[in-house]
């Protein structure tokens, strides 16, 4: 059909260069992760945090900026002991989304 | 006796032969590759209890009063455990006397023996020898009736399963079904083939009666042999489907008892003690009604029997599902009548999961976490004399953080029995492991369990005391702390009551105790905390309890339920509990705690609150 006028494409340039290929993987397995508001209810009950530095809530941060190798180093002390779960105000499954992470990403970050 | 063909033989057998020797050849070759698939210190195990006469003597009594009499089932409802046994222990004492009957009077069976003391009645004719029939054919005219009366039953079952104490029972697979319908038809088609023959074979009270009924019109003897044909046809069916079906259990369970009582644990998820036991499970559906996660229905296809039914599938997505959805309650384990471990086998499936990385905890440094919780040692070396008092180190564990009230009654309570303790994890420790655990990464877990073990041996305590059931669990299986008492907070105050070192107000407040799943069946505390409680006040009892104590939803085993499917389960265990009407509910486990909290209607409490708040 012929209106006299198109919608021209998005000429918007996107600089950014994190490939979140695997972080929409993690989306698909774990709708809830966009749930998450960032309160840091879970960061201030990990039993990990004053080990690794453990914050399941720059984790879900870290993981949308592409920065993985951070989210490795650290959940490296995640006792899966379900605390965050527990208190999450948004009732996200934390505890499987930590097993989904450890399935989805690597350690070398490839 | 005397032989009515010169053969001895007609086509007829051939369907039940045929069935018979596949049955046989599959359930050998099946159960030498299961013993093959132990490991190797396992087998070893298994074949040292067979010859141990103290294992073996178990091993007969429990096969006896389990496969045939079926004494879990009598317990649990005598309809239900009637049902089975008549037809289990019947049928066993039909194929007994059948044999005992044809080496009674017959000679020189050679290939025969194969089917004779099947179909014995029609190949002999009846002398004076049998005394008229009146003991041997007396029995098997009566345990014919009594199979009889058990597959009566069992249609009824199929109707209305609640007149068995079952609000809901298995879907049968369509195999389940070509096994069910043969197995029905095989008795009253026994009666009708012997019946027809009891003029000439002789027969008892049931046969020779149906004969004279059928001689009125059915005269003429041919007509004896379609049903005979019959009869074997519906045994070759049933022995035949036999291995794919839920009729498997009745080999397997044979095998599975003398593995258990070996002390041979599930290892591998799909081989060995995990196979006999998913093959033992006869699809009776106890566990559908037993399990917390029923009363969504959507949850009902989540439970054991379904679990045993995929895995024998190898549908891999629904065994993922199905595995990872469960509490862990272990309420099906506890109410299995075969010894089915739901729980344990669920775990096994988690541990096969692949992950590209994991955590790794040898970073952590216990001398950090030891100078904390190190007074004992200190004490020690200044002070020569050894007090006579235990030394106590608390471990409240993580959930207990989430519920602080709970320490700081314990606390109190400990000061107020003039117990010396020292707080293990003040600001925070290393988790036990047993949430790991119960995700299967058993690794990870073992490595939580070492730095643990190091901390508790470094600080010179005799006594570990826990808050949280999931802790105990964990401490009391998987941790070796030589001279280290490790007991739960539940035992303690008990102890200290009953002892009367803590001296408890009582009143009339109502109490209602909620056995929490991994302290009642999984460690199998029941009486301390109704004994500690019953000295404060008034103990009512839940409509289900201890060993079939709901589990309050809250459970750290499910790694998939949301927050929301939760909440009905939750609901249901408050209704469970409330229905004496107590005024406090009183649980021992702070997720339980945590978990009724959010949903109860009246106040919940963990018994250390309790006895903290009536002492002085």
């Amino acid at each position: 059909m012929d209106f006299g006028f198109k919608i021209s494409p998005s000429s918007a340039i996107n600089l950014d260069n994190v490939d979140t290929v695997k972080f929409e993987q993690l989306h698909d397995m774990e709708p809830d992760v966009y749930k998450c508001m960032a309160c840091g209810s879970c960061t201030s009950t990990c039993p990990a945090n004053r080990f690794s530095g453990m914050s399941m809530r720059k984790v879900i941060l870290a993981l949308q900026r592409g920065k993985e190798k951070d989210v490795v180093s650290m959940m490296r002390n995640c006792m899966l002991c379900g605390k965050c779960t527990m208190v999450c105000p948004r009732g996200i499954n934390t505890r499987h989304l930590i097993l989904s992470i450890c399935r989805i990403y690597r350690e070398d970050g490839k | 006796m005397r032989e009515r063909f010169l053969t001895g033989y007609n086509d007829f057998v051939l369907p039940f032969v045929f069935g018979m020797l596949f049955v046989l050849t599959y359930c050998l070759i099946g159960m030498i590759r299961l013993i093959m698939q132990l490991p190797a210190k396992d087998r070893k195990r298994f074949f040292l209890s067979l010859i141990t006469p103290k294992i073996l003597f178990k091993d007969i009594k429990d096969i006896f009063l389990k496969c045939l009499i079926h004494v879990d089932l009598w317990k649990r409802n005598k309809l239900l455990g009637y049902m089975h046994s008549s037809i289990a222990f019947g049928w066993f004492m039909i194929i007994l006397v059948g044999h005992i009957e044809v080496f009674l009077y017959t000679s020189n069976l050679g290939i025969k023996a194969l089917y004779y003391p099947i179909f014995f009645r029609y190949f002999v004719a009846e002398t004076e020898s049998t005394m008229k029939g009146s003991l041997i054919f007396f029995l098997m005219d009566f345990f014919l009736l009594v199979i009889l009366s058990g597959i009566a039953l069992a249609i009824i079952k199929r109707v209305r399963s609640r007149f068995f104490g079952m609000r809901r029972t298995t879907n049968p697979s369509f195999l389940d079904l070509v096994g069910l319908y043969s197995l029905w038809a095989i008795f009253p088609l026994r009666l009708l083939a012997e019946s027809f023959t009891a003029d000439i074979s002789g027969g008892s009270f049931l046969t020779k009666s149906l004969n004279y009924v059928f001689t009125e019109f059915l005269s003429n003897h041919a007509n004896m042999l379609p049903a005979w044909w019959a009869y074997s046809c519906a045994l070759g069916i049933f022995f035949c489907v036999l291995p794919f079906t839920r009729y498997m259990h009745i080999p397997t369970e044979i095998l599975l008892i003398p593995l258990r009582n070996a002390g041979i644990r599930i290892v591998n998820a799909r081989k060995g003690l995990a196979k006999a036991q998913v093959y033992s499970c006869p699809s009776c559906g106890l566990c559908i009604d037993a399990c917390p996660m029923g009363v969504m229905k959507s949850n009902i296809k989540d439970t054991t029997v379904y679990l045993n039914r995929q895995i024998r599938r190898n549908n891999e997505a629904r065994i993922e599902e199905i595995s990872d959805k469960c509490l862990l309650c272990a309420k099906c384990t506890a109410i299995c009548p075969v010894g089915v471990e739901g729980d344990k086998l669920r775990i096994a499936q988690r541990s096969m999961r692949r992950y590209n990385f994991g955590p790794d905890y040898s970073n952590i440094d216990t001398s950090v976490l030891s100078e904390q919780c190190n007074k004992f040692v200190t004490n020690q070396n200044k002070n020569v004399s050894l007090t006579d008092s235990k030394r106590v180190l608390y471990f409240s564990g993580c959930m207990t953080a989430l519920t602080p009230a709970i320490r700081k009654a314990t606390e109190s309570l400990l000061g107020k029995a003039g117990i010396e303790y020292e707080i293990m994890d003040r600001d925070g420790g290393i988790c036990c492991g047993r949430p790991m655990f119960m995700a299967g990464r058993f690794d990870q877990a073992e490595q939580m369990v070492r730095k643990n073990t190091e901390i508790i041996l470094g600080s010179g305590a005799d006594t570990l005391l826990l808050s949280c059931p999931i802790c105990y669990k964990i401490f009391r299986e998987q941790y070796e702390l030589p001279g280290i008492t490790i007991i739960h907070h539940t035992e303690l105050f008990g102890d200290l009551v009953s002892s009367g070192r803590l001296k408890v107000r009582k009143d009339d407040t109502k109490y209602v105790f909620h056995d929490p799943c991994e302290l009642g069946r999984g460690c199998g505390i029941y009486e301390q905390p109704r004994q500690a409680l019953s000295a404060a006040g008034d103990l009512v009892e839940a409509a289900k309890n201890r060993k079939e104590s709901i589990c309050c939803g809250g459970s750290l085993g499910s790694l998939t339920l949301s927050f929301e499917k939760r909440k009905a389960m939750t609901e249901n265990a408050l209704t469970n509990l409330t229905a004496a009407s107590p005024d406090t509910i009183v649980t021992a486990c702070p997720l339980c705690l945590n978990t009724f909290g959010r949903y109860a209607d009246r106040p919940v409490e963990d018994i250390a609150q309790v006895l903290d708040r009536k002492t002085n």
